[in-house]
């Protein structure tokens, strides 16, 4: 085993990863408050109004971020699961447990602010159209996996069980990225994409990637989070878990 | 410059309900979020720390 393989699983072990936490989670917030404050000035202040949806436009800002999160935290925790399957290393489990709540908010979110999007602009609060139909089923796989994880009790076995719902359920994800364009929906198109120009105006774009940017940073640091709880839950049986939370022993 | 009072920004353009609505739900539930895990991070320092001290009493005596 060289070298640099050998460092890499050093933090796959939570005693090691542990000390880390502390020093990235207040990083992640600091850039979560900057990207806040820089998206939403520019959200609402910078941003002119649409030529054809007024202000009722400026949902998108929560929209589009939420809706990018939800699948890109689906990705992630899907890697996590695959890899605590392949290496079968502790830490890979707990990130993909820590994800998914956040990924589920991130899902109902998108869903939320969907639905108010849609009553205005199409007249109607939810429609089984492919794209928001593909989305709910994203919402209900993060449920699923919440679920499963939480109804078997030893640790180790609900995450080989969790991490085979995230693989599969990973074929959602092309299908909804995809859905408007194989299916013919009332969601519009992708308003950024990699080959073509982005068919909205610069500041409106600049205010989407910003607020995109404060839903990463928060996703980062909430995730972090939970999973430093996870660790000292699960690791409370250890003498580090006791040494750090401040008692000498 | 968009707006020139703030009640036109709580309009926005008759917009309000539908854009406060988003914008309020996200607001709150990214709060009670990170609250929720504070809790849950109290809870388990607390039980470590009180079974460090029983580990403690456990091997010097009370």
């Amino acid at each position: 085993m060289n070298f640099r393989l050998l460092n890499w699983f050093k933090y796959a072990s939570p005693g090691t990863f542990y000390p880390l936490l502390d020093k990235m989670i207040p990083l992640f917030w600091i850039l979560t408050a900057i990207f806040a404050g820089l998206g939403l000035w520019v959200s609402f202040f910078v941003a002119p109004t649409d030529a054809v949806q007024g202000d009722g436009y400026r949902i998108i800002f929560i929209h589009v971020p939420a809706s990018w999160m939800s699948m890109f935290i689906y990705i992630v925790m899907a890697c996590w699961a695959g890899l605590g399957l392949i290496f079968n290393t502790r830490l890979s489990g707990m990130m993909a447990q820590a994800l998914a709540p956040t990924g589920a908010l991130m899902a109902f979110l998108s869903l939320w602010t969907g639905a108010f999007w849609g009553k205005p602009m199409w007249g109607t609060w939810w429609i089984w159209d492919a794209r928001l139909t593909s989305e709910l089923i994203l919402f209900f796989l993060y449920l699923g996996f919440i679920a499963l994880q939480a109804s078997i009790d030893d640790p180790r076995r609900a995450d080989k069980a969790g991490a085979i719902l995230a693989l599969v359920g990973v074929v959602n994800i092309p299908i909804i990225y995809f859905s408007v364009t194989w299916w013919n929906t009332l969601h519009q198109g992708a308003s950024v994409s990699v080959n073509t120009a982005p068919s909205m105006a610069h500041t409106m774009l600049w205010g989407m990637l910003l607020m995109a940017l404060c839903f990463w940073m928060y996703s980062i640091a909430v995730a972090l989070m939970r999973v430093r709880v996870i660790i000292l839950e699960r690791e409370s049986h250890t003498e580090w878990a006791k040494s750090r939370v401040g008692v000498a022993i | 410059m968009n707006w020139h009072s703030c009640a036109e920004f709580f309009a926005m353009g008759g917009y309000g309900f539908y854009v406060w609505s988003s914008f309020g739900m996200a607001v709150v539930l990214l709060s009670i979020e990170p609250i929720l895990i504070k809790g849950r991070y109290a809870n388990i320092r607390n039980q470590l720390k009180r079974e460090a001290q029983a580990d403690q009493f456990e091997r010097d005596g009370l």
